[in-house]
């Protein structure tokens, strides 16, 4: 078996192992994202497309616009209300999922060995079921004739039904609901490999409820907490589906705006130098999380 | 008194009430969904009695029987071609210890899971577009390969995980029974990772049947998947022929899992 | 040890020259083994006994063909097979934790080698079945190895190794999984098997107690070396150093100073013994089993320091004058019963006596 010199074999037959999985993903996936940056920087051509020469108006059309008469610069502003709401909106949905997650979690993970599997199950199935079913089912509940609204008015708390659909609130609650199950998974990871006898020593410690949780509990699970919430801030960052079936056409975050330059916009430079900058964010997040949790954890 | 104690370190105030409320909020919406697909009545907004006209109306739809039709024919090929490359990237990352430039293929590999797929959707509408243009070929082909691509880490890493999970000394023995290094892959290795395999192609296939957004971007004229064909309905007025499919493909998923998990925990 | 002899002889199975093992290399690397040289011939028993970590199990998978030694080549009946691959190789192995294929059934597993060389499957069934037969597990050959006991699964492994006939058999440490009461059973079953099929063994065993009882030759090693090779007898009885001495059974060790043909020990007194040619220092190595105490004046005096019932046997510790102890293990019945703090008398057996260099 190990009859070759090992080191060298070993890596050459890893290397041309991986190598159709490679060639896949450098096609169709790694090697896409370099010509999304080169995009970045030509100009823009007529209707859709660039032209091959270098410009930085794509990226100087992140941040502000061009009067075209009079040629002043100034912030532009609907592209700053869109981050800030992406920004906003992601932050939102990062802590009320790690609000619910956090009780689910530790529900699950205290159940006995032979339930625990069928409540993970549970979480599982919402986790893997299409994210635009979902979507279609929190609007099936919050649109005006939906059942939230007729259940509001039955019992005479509204006599109107809340417009809830198309504002921010229904892109909020869309979120929250299609990236719970990603909070839970990774906090439960963490709480199942939680020694239960440490509360037990803080109880008798003379600790109450709360500074077990905060003094005990949160540090311990910490890494699976990061990890929660890398999980959902990033995608809820990265967001398109849900914003556009939710939001409508007007409450937009970066992932419809950057279609927008794809489509109707035809700014091209302009929706890869957005690309650019959403990547960018999430690579500085993914390098933190990396950084905090190899820092909280440096055996494994 | 034992009991009394479990209960108190197990338990934080409000974590049980609000796991159950969880729990509720996140199925109540689905089981609305399916429920209303099953709606007697014309619009999304009464109740009609029960029927199943919605999923009669979407099966005789051209359209969602081309969009069916094609979401499995890719879904198909997308799991068999990432879950091939996926067993071979993980037989040659797990099964002969570190090796250099170990950690760039684990990057490479999982980047799908850490770009955001809106910028993976863009970057891919660019490549291949130019692609279409130089080659003239628009065919289910480039979906066929995005897919393939972005469901490699999904097949990728239940196979991984389940050779961690064999030693070596299986294939040690095979040799020392005189297989040879194929003989021992094809009579050793391979029916001990079924399960894996299996686990790993179940995973692509729902990632591909599921996904919108690449799709979207991707896809020519004509070339809908049930996802995107969804998504364009809601364009026009949602009608309970959405629900009906939702609710097929919900159904479907939930089987593929449950064999997941049947698969996963027979072998263990 | 061995270099000397003539190895063209068609009596040998596996030949050894100069095999030498490191892991890694740099600053990391590890000597597995330094420069053992050993013949094993045809149909023997043969058992390499060592401590932990002096390089057995590396010695058997140099012979297994699973690590290359670094240096040396090992022969097969005449054939240089050091960079064979094992599959080539008439040598199987019965690993250590067994490693039963766990997706095939007893029969499946034992059939393995002889489908994988591509024996015909009625043939391949008949062998099981002769296989199972000669293990006593005809009953279980539909089973999974899961559902088999630790024992039995011991047994599938040696029926798995055996049932293709290999000129050798390598046996790692096979039955420190077992109890007590299996690991004998085990130790009967192996030689019994071993006897009828005529097959050369190669045992590998940490218990000095079961390499005297099973084997035909006994290899002692230490730290990569090989220190001694023989007979079970020989082996007990002249080890060539003290390490072998201690190591194979107990001993008790005196130094000394060669004087007109005799010995003077630490306490004054001399020793008539075999010398052996040896001059100087040297140090004595008695077994326990070789002192017999008296209440009467004898070679020696001493006083009990240490008295331990044993059944049949006692052993006693006795201090010597010179602050050394020598153990004496008697036959309970056989002298009336001393106490600590007894002076007494100390006879030993100077045929017996093993004089090492020191
Ligand atoms: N793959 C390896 N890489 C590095 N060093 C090794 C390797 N295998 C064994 N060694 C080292 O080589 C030496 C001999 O190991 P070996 O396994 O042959 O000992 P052993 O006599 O079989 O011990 P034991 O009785 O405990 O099984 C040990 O010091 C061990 O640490
Ligand atoms: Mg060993």
């Amino acid at each position: 078996m190990s009859r070759q010199t090992p080191g060298r074999s070993k890596g050459l037959n890893g290397w041309l192992l991986s190598t159709p999985a490679l060639i896949l993903l450098l096609l169709a996936a790694s090697g896409p994202l370099l010509i999304v940056a080169v995009y970045s920087v030509l100009e823009k051509g007529d209707y859709s497309g660039v032209r091959w020469i270098l410009s930085g108006e794509g990226w100087f059309r992140v941040l502000f616009e061009k009067d075209i008469f009079d040629h002043t610069i100034s912030l532009a502003d609907a592209n700053l209300s869109i981050f800030w709401r992406s920004f906003k909106l992601s932050i939102a949905t990062t802590v009320i999922t790690f609000a619910f997650g956090l009780p689910t979690a530790w529900f699950i993970a205290t159940r006995p060995a032979k339930s625990r599997a069928f409540w993970l199950f549970l979480i599982t199935i919402p986790f893997w079921t299409n994210l635009l079913i979902r979507t279609f089912a929190i609007m099936e509940v919050i649109r005006n004739q939906g059942i939230l609204n007729t259940f509001l008015m039955h019992f005479g708390l509204i006599s109107e039904p809340i417009q809830i659909l198309y504002t921010d609130t229904a892109v909020l609650m869309g979120m929250t609901y299609v990236y719970l199950p990603l909070m839970v998974l990774p906090l439960y990871a963490a709480i199942d490999r939680f020694d239960f006898r440490l509360i037990e020593a803080g109880y008798d410690l003379y600790a109450s409820r709360w500074q077990v949780l905060r003094g005990v509990i949160l540090p311990i699970i910490k890494p699976g907490i990061i990890a929660g919430c890398i999980l959902v801030f990033i995608p809820s960052l990265g967001a398109y589906v849900t914003p556009r079936v939710l939001g409508g056409g007007k409450n937009m975050m970066i992932g419809n705006f950057i279609e927008l330059q794809f489509g109707q916009g035809q700014n091209w430079p302009l929706g890869a130098a957005l690309s650019t900058v959403l990547l960018l964010v999430v690579l500085v997040s993914l390098l933190v999380y990396t950084r905090a949790s190899s820092r909280d954890n440096p055996n494994g | 008194m034992a009991k009394r104690r479990a209960f108190d370190v197990t338990t934080l105030p409000g974590f049980t009430t609000i796991a159950i409320l969880a729990f509720v909020l996140l199925y109540a919406p689905i089981v609305t969904l399916v429920i209303y697909s099953f709606n007697g009545g014309n619009s999304v907004n009464q109740w009609g009695g029960f029927s199943l006209q919605w999923y009669a109306i979407a099966a005789q739809n051209e359209a969602v029987q081309d969009a069916t039709a094609r979401s499995l024919i890719i879904a198909v090929w997308a799991s068999v071609i990432s879950t091939t490359v996926a067993t071979m990237a993980a037989l040659g990352t797990t099964r002969r210890g570190k090796f250099k430039g170990q950690t760039i293929i684990y990057v490479i590999i999982n980047q799908p899971l850490m770009v955001p797929e809106i910028v993976t959707a863009v970057s891919l509408l660019i490549f291949f577009s130019s692609v279409k243009v130089a080659t003239g070929y628009s065919g289910l082909g480039y979906l066929i390969l995005a897919h393939s691509a972005f469901c490699i880490p999904f097949a990728y890493l239940p196979i991984k995980a389940r050779l961690e999970g064999m030693d070596t000394t299986m294939e040690t023995a095979a040799a020392d029974l005189y297989a040879t290094p194929w003989q021992s892959f094809r009579y050793v290795t391979l029916p001990l990772l079924l399960p894996g395999v299996i686990a790993g192609a179940m995973l692509a296939f729902i990632i591909s049947l599921d996904n919108v957004i690449i799709t979207e971007f991707v896809k020519s004229a004509g070339q809908d998947t049930l996802p995107t064909y969804m998504l364009g309905q809601l364009r026009r007025a949602l009608t309970p022929e959405v629900n009906a499919i939702s609710t097929a493909l919900l159904g479907l998923t939930v089987l593929i899992l449950t064999l997941f998990v049947f698969v996963t925990k027979k072998w263990d | 040890m061995q270099r000397g002899i003539c190895i063209l002889s068609t009596n040998i199975a596996v030949d050894a020259r100069n095999v030498g093992k490191i892991y890694g290399n740099g600053a990391g690397a590890v000597t597995a083994l330094g420069d053992v040289s050993i013949a094993i011939e045809k149909g023997e028993f043969f058992t390499l006994l060592g401590p932990s970590g002096c390089g057995k199990t590396t010695l058997l998978r140099c012979i297994a063909g699973f690590e290359t030694p670094t240096t040396g080549t090992i022969h097969l009946s005449g054939r240089d097979i050091t960079y064979d691959p094992p599959y080539q190789r008439p040598v199987n192995t019965v690993f250590q934790s067994y490693a039963l294929f766990p997706h095939l059934s007893v029969a499946q597993n034992v059939g393995f080698g002889l489908k994988m060389q591509g024996t015909p499957a009625s043939d391949v069934a008949k062998a099981v079945e002769r296989v199972l037969a000669l293990v006593k597990l005809e009953a279980f050959a539909d089973r999974l190895p899961q559902q088999l006991s630790g024992g039995q699964q011991q047994r599938v492994a040696l029926a798995r190794a055996l049932a293709p006939e290999p000129e050798v058999l390598l046996l790692d440490e096979p039955l420190s999984a077992l109890d007590l009461k299996l690991r004998k059973e085990m130790q009967s079953e192996l030689k019994r098997l071993q006897t009828e099929t005529g097959i050369t063994f190669i045992f590998v065993t940490h218990d000095q107690e079961e390499a005297l009882t099973m084997s035909n030759r006994i290899g002692v090693m230490s730290a990569g070396a090989l220190l001694q090779v023989g007979t079970p007898h020989d082996i007990y009885e002249s080890p060539v150093n003290r390490f072998v001495a201690d190591f194979i059974g107990e001993t008790n060790f005196l130094e000394g100073e060669v004087e007109g043909g005799q010995v003077r020990i630490g306490t004054g007194d001399l020793l008539a013994v075999d010398l052996n040619g040896e001059t100087g220092g040297v140090t004595l190595a008695i077994r326990p089993e070789q002192v017999s105490v008296k209440a009467a004046d004898a070679q020696l005096s001493g006083k009990i320091t240490e008295a331990t019932y044993l059944g049949t046997d006692t052993h006693y510790t006795i201090g010597l004058g010179d602050g050394s102890h020598l153990v004496a293990r008697v036959q309970s019945n056989s002298v009336a019963a001393f106490g600590v703090g007894d002076t007494v008398g100390i006879a030993i057996d100077a045929k017996a006596v093993q004089v090492l260099k020191s």
